[in-house]
């Protein structure tokens, strides 16, 4: 190759290396959580006074949506998600973070409600637990309960065609899981 | 000559202005304030949050950060450290079950990390090898410039 061609090529392989750069995420750090089983937790449920914890959902797979009144992202993958839990026979479990439940309880009057039981955590302490830092997140777990997907950030309608109902459909194939 | 002392005068003043903020930037103290049961408590709180990443303005670590995640982050080292007696390699193992290494500033040399690590180095050497060929090209390039600068200078007299 011609020498003076060398930092043509240099800039070359930079170009690409960056452009490949800009298509990634930086808000999409990988969970160490994925694989591993879902972090337990007791809360109380929105609507009643008695205590949800997801052991009671062994045996199927479950997502476990987190949401909040005062999160603006939420309020744009709501819709999908009452479309997903009409459309679906899925448990989706919501984890209502850092809220009250008056807001909550308006908000999903208002939206309406996809979920089958919701649950309160108005400190963050079960969001810290299974590594919450930007809300909406959404796990898909198995039968075993073992985390199987994190969505970072709101749903959309490619995330749910493409990754969310092909893995549910997998999970629910899978009468045994295979460890 | 006098440029050299200049430009030396430069460079001493920078390197002591960023050991300056690199000092002050480990002395800063985060907004809320907690009651320690030991120094070494304290100290490993310190530690802690200067070493731990917020992961909602992920430049920025517990410490600066003012997010709610950060808040929280700071109340559960505090926890963990003064009600539950936990050290400090346990909080930092909590954190990296939940977050990943990601969370950490100081991130462990694994094969993962090994080309983070090792690349400043790998650039350092390269930098070095292209300074000794351009030295070398230029010194053996020089004398014969000069002469050539004689003979025409010779020339035109």
């Amino acid at each position: 190759m011609n020498k003076q061609m060398i930092p043509l090529a240099i800039f070359s392989a930079l170009v690409i290396f960056l452009a490949i750069g800009l298509t990634l995420d930086p808000k999409e750090v990988p969970s160490p959580l994925i694989g591993k089983p879902a972090a337990n937790f007791k809360l109380q449920k929105l609507y009643s006074d008695e205590a949800f914890s997801p052991n009671e959902l062994r045996g199927e797979p479950w997502i476990l949506n987190i949401w909040a009144s005062w999160c603006v992202s939420c309020r744009q993958e709501h819709t999908l998600l009452v479309d997903l839990a009409k459309e679906h026979p899925v448990t989706i479990v919501g984890l209502n973070y850092k809220d009250t439940p008056s807001e909550a309880k308006a908000w999903l009057q208002e939206l309406g409600n996809p979920y089958q039981v919701t649950v309160q955590d108005p400190n963050g302490q079960a969001g810290i637990d299974w590594g919450v830092y930007g809300v909406p997140e959404t796990f898909v777990m198995d039968r075993e309960g073992i985390i199987r997907y994190k969505f970072t950030g709101p749903l959309t309608k490619k995330r749910i065609k493409e990754t969310l109902l092909p893995l549910l459909s997998e999970l629910k194939d899978n009468k045994i899981q295979v460890k | 000559m006098k440029i050299h002392y200049i430009l030396r005068s430069i460079l001493f003043s920078f390197l002591a202005f960023t050991a300056f903020t690199a000092l002050m930037h480990n002395a800063n103290a985060s907004i809320e304030t907690y009651p320690f049961e030991t120094a070494q408590q304290e100290k490993d709180y310190n530690v802690l949050i200067n070493e731990l990443r917020c992961l909602v303005c992920q430049n920025q670590n517990l410490a600066d950060s003012n997010a709610e995640l950060a808040q929280d982050l700071r109340k559960q080292v505090h926890t963990m450290l003064v009600t539950e007696k936990k050290d400090k390699d346990s909080v930092v193992e909590y954190m990296v079950e939940r977050y990943g290494d990601f969370v950490l500033y100081n991130p462990p040399v694994k094969s993962q990390t090994l080309l983070l690590w090792a690349g400043p180095f790998i650039f350092l050497l390269l930098g070095i090898w292209f300074l000794m060929r351009i030295v070398k090209q230029s010194n053996s390039i020089q004398p014969t410039k000069h002469e050539n600068a004689e003979h025409s200078a010779s020339k035109s007299e």
